[in-house]
């Protein structure tokens, strides 16, 4: 399992950029953390999950 | 009658504390966009006595921003790194700015914000604020960043709060309020996310770490 945002998601094995892909995420409009560390983009096709990791998508949104 | 800089550190010490005040009067830190988010959260660190602001936009004032925006209404057509700039000499005389007027993009952003100890994202679009914050992360880790995402519309300012996503890295607002045609911007409600990232970065120059 993998702790995405803070759930438990059978997504070990996964590219991260299948799994961003796959849940809607706008790639201009996100900051992705794994394990603490920040997974750049030009990483995001080349990176699988491994049980236990923790990703974090940070999405943000317009105004200021 | 102006006070003397004496006058002000005097009065910062007495407000503050001599101990924080010399720490608040001893940091820089770049704030990255000057609109609602951006001018409120400069407002409130001049206020605070910060030593060095290094403030970047390379927009002009409009009258659409009077709404929320801490410009004036003679100020509007004037370049929002000028009006700012006069705006905080107003308030407080002393302070060290830098302006930048310029878009903020992956090539420059090292240049213009390399000397700051804390970032500050106050953009407006969320590309903008997603390509600061990869880049801020990537190549300037040692940093402190605080970024501003999800405060229009209309709903609670109790739902605004500040996470700290990774070590160096927080994020205040409601995370989810986009701003659109149906969800516009309201002052107070942008002050309250202004607050909070003003707030998180006078606590993180004091060494309270947590949120």
């Amino acid at each position: 399992m993998v702790t995405i945002n803070g759930e438990k998601v059978n997504a070990a094995g996964m590219k991260v950029s299948d799994y961003l892909e796959q849940n809607g995420y706008d790639l201009q409009k996100i900051a992705v953390e794994l394990n603490e560390e920040i997974l750049p983009k030009s990483q995001y096709d080349g990176t699988i999950l491994n049980e236990n990791d923790f990703l974090e998508v940070v999405s943000f949104v317009g105004g200021g | 009658m102006i006070p003397t800089r004496e006058e002000m550190e005097q009065a910062f010490a007495m407000r503050h504390g001599e101990e924080l005040q010399k720490k608040f009067a001893g940091t820089t830190v770049a704030v990255c966009g000057l609109g609602g988010l951006g001018s409120n959260i400069s407002i409130a660190l001049a206020r605070a006595g910060i030593g060095k602001l290094i403030l970047i936009d390379f927009d002009q004032v409009d009258v659409t921003n009077l709404h929320r925006q801490q410009y004036k209404a003679h100020q509007v057509g004037m370049y929002k790194t000028d009006a700012i700039q006069e705006n905080l000499k107003e308030i407080s005389p002393y302070v060290d700015l830098e302006v930048h007027r310029v878009k903020v993009n992956e090539e420059n952003v090292e240049e213009l914000i390399g000397d700051a100890d804390i970032v500050c994202e106050a953009f407006d679009r969320a590309e903008a604020k997603a390509m600061l914050v990869n880049a801020v992360l990537e190549k300037m880790p040692d940093k402190y960043l605080v970024s501003g995402s999800g405060m229009a519309g209309f709903d609670s300012p109790n739902r605004i709060q500040t996470k700290c996503v990774t070590k160096k890295f927080y994020l205040c607002g409601d995370g989810v309020s986009d701003v659109n045609e149906s969800n516009g911007l309201f002052a107070a409600r942008v002050m309250v996310c202004a607050a909070h990232q003003a707030h998180t970065i006078l606590r993180i120059i004091a060494g309270e770490y947590d949120v």
